[in-house]
């Protein structure tokens, strides 16, 4: 518990209560007045009003379009599936330039859906809407997902022998078990909608902008903090009341479930109606994910004198940025990988312990340390980043020129996942399994790791994967603080974008898909980690 | 899968984990700030800039054997960022010397202090239309002119001359033809929008961009959506099938598509409307509590020094300001020299840059 709490202040509420209080205090004292002029403004009115009505309908889209996808993934079993796992949460991880460009090349003008149907969608709120449910498909499949196939599929039998039909079984067995798992996943895509950045910067266009994207343009570019610690505060309310929200559906939900082992649950898609659904969640993956990444799998490869791998090879080459990097773009991976892996281990260190003693634990202090938790998704990076630059500025924690501080402000995002992912799995763990355990005579931490692990190792691997992918994705912060001899992935690529010139683009989109290749890797290669009794999965 | 390699396998996982971590961690310890940080003649010299900064390795290298020190080179970010980056850590910086404060925000730099003054070695070779602090808090470095580029193959087409001055940007034949940029977001943006300022004053730029939209101007966020994806002269463009020839860009944009194409053609893609500029002037500055002053007067030494001026066009895209830099081939060849650019004078910029960004943001987004 102390870890977790100490970890939270020093590298998030300290940075950002100081830059909140540096933009209302002056010499004269608080301005508590700035609140009611700033919030009286109609261009803020205006996107208080898009911030909030675009998080509901990309919600409530994504929960539509995924949550198929999350059962299909979860209970059938058919070849690829670990594949299509993996692929679906490769867009999570994409940065938001890359996907923009993207999404433009599909819905954009003389994009796909404009040379076949004449249809186009860049800058309205359309575009913003499917990426939405673009980026966050893998959030529901896999916090959903991840505990539907772990449901024991007997119970619901037993309601259909005592006489409850196929969908009341399902609406009074199933989904009060998958609640609150459904709840945390309509809660993280409504945060990461509501606090939507790139996505709405790139295919809004100017005249769309979210609360998130006003904090960054008074934070970075205005520097009027007064305004931007006007919105970060409402932010920060507007984040709470959802967590209190949240915290309140789910507090009394997350009985004991009977968790059975996942390979169990899965079987071939019998019957029409199964197979339609499962062609049906496949169809929707390709539209929605796979287009717009073969979009730029193709763009990668359209080198000058017909397709080839030019682009790739010119990424060997130093010189080929110009000097940009002082080192091969294709160094950068190798950085990606090891900001992500530190920012795993801490994310899992700190997650795991803040999870374990909320388990352990309950009481309105605890609850309210779990909402804490999440909030560092509600603020933006850019707050963070330059609450970091003015209090981590003395010795001994003068880290703003530090490596660390990438991976601290990447896993700061990752901890929440973490938390979220374990602790429904946590708390359903049957207690009188332990105290069965302790009566046989085995010690506490025996009885955990003999009991709790086992089924909780799987929540675990899912939550490294999240906390991975996000580090690897993570632009915000890192653009503040990664330094020149030693770029991310998407920090390369958005430089790569910034200049003109074929062969910078054609790069870009090369070091974009060579991103997607080693999050598919990396996630394939937690998905071969999980404990899994059959082998006949692939 | 047993159960022991899978064991096995996480123990790995962990282990790399911890390896990395380790190996990140190790590489890192010879340069911890604080203890060996004091105020004795440290060896290493700290630039801040933006994320446009870039230097030939052999040239910097070059530098760092002459005068002793190591170069760290921060970036944070675009222009506006890194130097409010910069604001906020007055009297605590991050480092020595802060590259990249453009003349559009100079006087935001200037009020809040963040400067030391210092005549750089070779100040006299500098033109003097660029030194526009007198109090030499900061040294011009480069210079770059914000001009609409044009599509040479659309307006061979269509046989319509391509547009040359601001005025021509209003005709009926360029009609739903240009892009350009947020003048709230980004920098040739606002360039454009005072070059506007800087031709028909305080009186007349509102009704010339209200005519401009008229005649179907369209606006996006940043240059590279601009660039790449709507523009149709640039390589990006024709890939996305972007169709406006005119674009808001820079004098340089036409020698980088020749220098960044495989195989390179023999004449530029896209012309340069040369009556439409606006002139940006990059500067560097000593930052006040500098932890190694004297590196910091080295470098700046060195960024006014002929190698480094004559290595920066093909890194940076931008002109030199010293008198006698030679510029590289495919700037001469392929680029233009502006030789009337619109301009602003900073003091104005300072007063006025905020109410003009909103003025012009409920005129032409809203």
């Amino acid at each position: 518990m102390a870890v977790p709490l100490a970890f939270f202040g020093l590298f998030f509420a300290y940075p950002v209560a100081a830059i909140v209080g540096r933009g209302l205090r002056t010499d004269e004292g608080w301005r508590f007045g700035r609140i009611g002029e700033v919030l009286g403004r109609p261009d803020i009115a205006d996107v208080l009003w898009f911030t909030t009505w675009q998080a509901l309908a990309s919600t409530a889209l994504t929960l539509l379009v995924a949550l198929p996808g999350a059962y299909v993934l979860a209970r059938f079993s058919f070849p690829g599936r670990q594949l299509l796992r993996a692929l679906v949460t490769v867009p999570f991880v994409l940065p938001t330039v890359v996907v923009g460009t993207a999404f433009l090349a599909l819905v954009g003008r003389g994009g796909l859906s404009d040379e076949v149907w004449g249809v186009r969608l860049d800058t309205t709120v359309w575009a913003i809407l499917l990426a939405h449910v673009f980026f966050n498909y893998a959030v529901v499949v896999r916090t959903v997902g991840g505990l539907w196939a772990q449901l024991d599929p007997r119970q619901e039998e037993a309601a259909r022998v005592l006489g409850a039909g196929r969908f009341g079984a399902w609406w009074r067995v199933t989904l009060p078990a998958l609640g609150p798992a459904v709840a945390a996943a309509a809660l993280m895509v409504f945060l990461f909608t509501f606090t939507s950045f790139g996505v709405v910067q790139i295919l809004g266009g100017p005249s769309y902008a979210t609360l998130e994207v006003e904090v960054y343009r008074q934070t970075a570019q205005l520097l009027d903090l007064s305004t931007a610690a006007v919105l970060t505060m409402v932010q920060f309310v507007a984040v709470g009341l959802i967590l209190a929200v949240h915290a309140w559906t789910v507090r009394r939900r997350e009985t004991a479930l009977r968790l059975v082992d996942p390979a169990r649950t899965a079987h071939p898609p019998r019957g029409w109606a199964q197979r339609a659904l499962l062609g049906g969640v496949l169809l929707t993956v390709v539209l929605l994910i796979v287009a717009p990444l073969a979009v730029l799998v193709e763009r990668s490869f359209d080198a000058p004198g017909g397709y080839g791998l030019g682009f790739y090879r010119a990424l060997q080459d130093a010189g080929a940025g110009g000097g940009t990097f002082l080192v091969p773009p294709l160094e950068a991976i190798w950085n990606s990988l090891q900001y992500a892996l530190a920012a795993t281990a801490i994310a899992l260190f700190v997650g795991g312990l803040a999870a374990a003693a909320l388990t352990r634990r309950a009481g309105r202090f605890v609850r309210g340390f779990d909402a804490l938790l999440m909030l560092p998704l509600g603020v933006s990076a850019v707050t963070v980043g330059f609450g970091f630059l003015i209090t981590l500025d003395e010795p001994p924690l003068d880290l703003r020129t530090s490596w660390i501080l990438v991976p601290l402000a990447q896993a700061l995002v990752g901890v929440p996942f973490v938390v979220r992912t374990m602790l429904p799995v946590l708390r359903a763990v049957d207690g009188r399994l332990r105290e069965a355990a302790a009566v046989l005579g085995a010690s506490p931490w025996r009885a955990w790791r003999e009991v709790d692990l086992p089924m909780v190792r799987r929540a675990l691997l899912i939550a490294a994967g999240f906390a991975f992918a996000v580090s690897l994705g993570e632009f915000g912060a890192t653009v503040f603080i990664a330094r020149p001899d030693r770029p991310t992935l998407p920090v390369a690529v958005a430089r790569l974008l910034g200049r003109a010139g074929e062969l910078n683009y054609g790069q870009a989109m090369a070091l974009s898909t060579i991103l997607m290749l080693v999050c598919a890797v990396a996630l394939l290669a937690l998905e071969r980690l999980r404990p899994d009794k059959t082998s006949g999965e692939f | 899968m047993s159960t022991t390699k899978k064991i096995a396998g996480v123990a790995l996982a962990t282990a790399l984990g911890v390896t990395a971590l380790s190996a990140c961690g190790g590489g890192e310890g010879k340069d911890k700030p604080g203890a060996s940080d004091a105020p004795t003649k440290s060896k290493t010299v700290t630039l801040v800039s933006h994320d446009s900064f870039s230097v030939s390795d052999g040239v910097l290298k070059e530098f760092e054997q002459q005068s002793g020190y190591t170069v760290k080179i921060l970036k944070s970010g675009d222009a506006g960022t890194a130097l409010n980056q910069e604001i906020l850590t007055k009297g605590s910086p991050r480092g020595d010397v802060f590259f990249g404060v453009d003349n559009t925000l100079l006087s935001r730099a200037l009020e809040n202090g963040i400067f030391t003054p210092y005549e750089p070695k070779g100040l006299d070779a500098i033109a003097s239309e660029y030194v526009l602090d007198k109090g030499h808090k900061v040294t011009p470095i480069d210079s770059g002119d914000i001009c609409v580029n044009y599509d040479k193959a659309y307006f061979a087409d269509k046989k319509i001359a391509p547009p040359q001055t601001l005025d021509d940007l209003l005709k009926p034949e360029y009609k739903n033809l240009l892009v350009t940029e947020n003048a709230a977001t980004s920098s040739p943006g606002l360039g454009f929008l005072l070059a506007s300022i800087g031709k028909y004053g305080e009186d007349g730029w509102k009704d010339y961009w209200s005519k401009l939209k008229d005649n179907g101007v369209e606006v996006v966020d940043g240059w590279e959506q601009a660039y790449n994806e709507r523009f149709s002269g640039s390589a990006g463009g024709k890939k996305a099938k972007g169709d406006r020839p005119l674009v808001v860009s820079y004098a340089s944009s036409p020698p980088v598509e020749v220098i960044y194409a495989d195989p390179q053609p023999a004449e530029a893609p896209t012309g340069v409307a040369t009556g439409t500029c606006f002139r940006q002037i990059e500067f560097a500055g000593l930052l006040k509590g500098a932890k190694n002053e004297a590196g910091g007067k080295a470098l700046i030494d060195f960024l006014v020094s002929k190698k480094f001026q004559e290595d920066m066009p093909l890194n940076m895209f931008v002109n030199p300001v010293v008198k006698g830099a030679a510029l590289p081939e495919a700037f001469t060849k392929h680029g233009v020299v502006i030789e009337k650019p619109e301009t602003v004078a900073p003091e104005d910029i300072a007063k006025n840059r905020e109410q003009w960004v909103k003025a012009w943001s409920s005129l032409v987004v809203k």
